[in-house]
């Protein structure tokens, strides 16, 4: 089918949750409320039509700098009827949160608890929702546009200041210090370099 | 350095898990293909619970996509799957040019899918190496380094680089192929096939090879397709899912190849599926040389320079808005809003890249679909109720790599 038929469809059986459709490229993506998502994924999964059987990505996209809250980006992919759609679901800034479609696609698990450790959206339902690409005690959600590139010693994350801590500890016993006795090491590349000249 | 002591301790074991034996598997462990850790709660040698964790090697690479202009970003795409670079070149390009809308030239689109096909080839070859040192075959692993070692060169020989390539370019190539590169690569694909039967002689039908993959690490093609597989790893459970064939880009409607499925969707089948892609790739290879058009290898129209010889002073990332790519979209009117989805097909699977575009010269917000990803999200539903010595032989057939599945 076409993708625009798709999104027609859709609009069709859940005219209230389909807030939009954009298309770009060839592409059609339907901007959703958040209420019913599983509904409608279960839906496009088993309709004999659309058969949907294949998340090809999950991801959220920060839009507070838009003016607008969160979002939550599905693509869809049929294997058995070769087409493909984009679901938009729309998520407001002080709500954060989306019902898990793992019910619907196995394959959102790890998705899920990447866009919660990356962005901070809640998966609501989702079995096992931790971080997965950051350390546990990491703070913050970097991929939110309010997230700072490059950390300040304030916000740096906790374990950096101890393995450095660490590594200065482990130096008192190294190698610089038993080498003090005879020459550095910064003399013998010297002498070294100059042997060679 | 007390904190550090204790975090370690507090590893939660849930209480119906407590009566099983944790095996804490990697991360330094060199069969698991990168750092990648298996927490394994086993009951007598089977393995009852088996949870992956990743993040050891993330760099934060959506992040910096979101502080880079698009061609900026390209030598990053070299450290996502690093065994095929080039495919991920492609892949990368690809995506930002159907974006920006960006017309590439026939002969830049067969140079194109020739490396792709190439890197197709390094990466399966060595995966087969590793894969059978795993279980126990040392001489492939010699074999196989021998043919990837001759596919380095090649690369050399093209972009200076073996490993780490950024060999395309947005619109086009960077360089034309040499007559060089021709003669070898022609001799490369004379050679090749019979290297593989080599290959096949060594473990095929070998009864120790036979032992360790048949039956083993099943998944069948609902599941796969349920857990979101791609690539080998999906098709060897017999779902015919192959992006150049459904989606095609460069040159790949335009050549005649098969796409090999297998049946049961054990380990054997994923390797019978992979050696039949060596044969492909060196089919589309052959057709491409016999093809390949004259003509420019860049569009004129690409905002996507040449490399400077002379280096340039570095663009802070705020003042990104100032560089030479935004003024050159302004020029020819080439940037858009919107979003898009662009996928390719790399050596381990779909590799997609979702970029959502403000009008500016860098994404606002790019998200990679590694598909190693999603493999590694699916090592539980292979590997419970396996064997304990099977684990590796698992993870071996999925064919992950870590510097993609963390980005």
């Amino acid at each position: 089918m076409e993708p625009l038929a798709i999104a027609d469809k859709l609009k069709k059986k859940f005219p209230d949750d389909v807030l939009d459709i954009v298309e770009a490229r060839k592409q059609v993506g339907v901007i959703l409320r958040r209420d019913h998502i599983v509904e409608i994924c279960g839906w496009l999964h088993d309709d004999p039509d659309l058969l949907f059987d294949h998340l090809l990505g999950l991801c959220g996209v920060d839009y507070r700098p838009k003016g607008r809250g969160f979002e939550v980006v599905y693509n869809l992919y049929s294997i058995h009827n070769r087409h493909m759609i984009r679901l938009r679901a729309d998520i407001p800034e002080d709500e954060c949160w989306l019902d898990s479609v793992i019910p619907v696609w196995r394959g959102a698990d790890w998705h899920e608890r990447e866009c919660y450790d990356l962005l901070g959206i809640e998966f609501r339902g989702h079995p096992d929702l931790r971080r997965i690409l950051l350390p546990e005690d990491w703070q913050g959600h970097p991929l939110r546009k309010d997230y700072p590139l490059s950390p300040t010693k304030k916000t740096e994350w906790q374990g950096y200041e101890e393995l450095k801590e660490l590594s200065k500890a482990l130096r008192v016993h190294g190698f610089q210090q038993e080498s003090s006795n005879s020459k550095t090491a910064q003399h013998l590349v010297k002498e070294a370099g100059n042997g060679g000249t | 350095m007390a904190a550090l002591e204790q975090r370690s301790m507090e590893i939660p074991i849930p209480a119906q898990e407590k009566e099983l034996f944790a095996l804490k598997m990697g991360p330094q462990h060199p069969a698991t293909h990168g750092v990648l850790r298996l927490d394994l709660f086993l009951d007598g040698e089977t393995i009852a619970i088996c949870k992956p964790d990743v993040g050891y090697l993330h760099r934060g690479f959506e992040k910096i996509a979101e502080n880079k202009s698009y061609a900026q970003f390209l030598p990053i795409t070299d450290r996502l799957d690093y065994i095929g670079a080039m495919a991920n070149n492609v892949g990368y390009c690809h995506a930002v040019e159907t974006l920006l809308n960006i017309e590439v030239p026939e002969r830049a689109n067969y140079i194109r899918t020739i490396v792709a096909e190439m890197s197709r080839i390094s990466g399966h070859l060595l995966w087969l190496a590793t894969h059978a040192l795993d279980i126990g075959a040392m001489t492939v692993f010699l074999y196989c380094f021998r043919e990837r070692e001759i596919l380095l060169d090649l690369f050399e020989e093209l972009c200076g680089a073996r490993l780490t390539t950024s060999y395309t370019r947005l619109g086009g190539v960077r360089q034309d192929v040499s007559a060089l590169f021709m003669d070898n690569l022609t001799k490369f694909t004379d050679d090749f096939p019979t290297k593989i039967a080599d290959y096949e002689t060594l473990i095929d039908t070998n009864r120790i090879w036979l032992k360790r993959t048949q039956n083993i690490g099943v998944i069948s093609g609902k599941q796969a397709v349920q857990l979101g597989f791609t690539g080998p790893t999906l098709r060897g459970s017999g779902v015919d899912y192959d992006v150049r064939k459904h989606r095609p880009y460069c040159v790949y409607d335009r050549l005649d190849f098969q796409v090999p499925l297998g049946r049961k969707g054990d380990i054997y089948d994923r390797y019978l599926c992979r050696m039949e892609e060596f044969r492909q790739s060196v089919a589309i290879i052959k057709q491409c040389l016999e093809q390949l058009p004259p003509g420019p290898i860049v569009n004129d129209d690409a905002p996507d320079l040449i490399m400077p010889i002379t280096p340039q002073r570095k663009v802070a990332a705020d003042s990104i808005g100032s560089s030479g790519i935004i003024q050159l979209m302004e020029d020819r009117n080439i940037y858009m809003e919107g979003d898009v989805y662009v996928s390719t097909e790399a050596p381990k699977g779909e590799l997609g890249f979702y970029f959502v575009s403000d009008g500016e010269g860098r994404p606002y917000r790019m998200h990679i679909r590694s598909p190693s990803f999603i493999h590694i999200g699916g090592i539980p539903a292979i590997c419970e109720g396996e064997m304990v010595a099977d684990v590796i032989a698992c993870i071996g057939s999925l064919d992950v790599v870590l510097g993609e599945c963390d980005r």
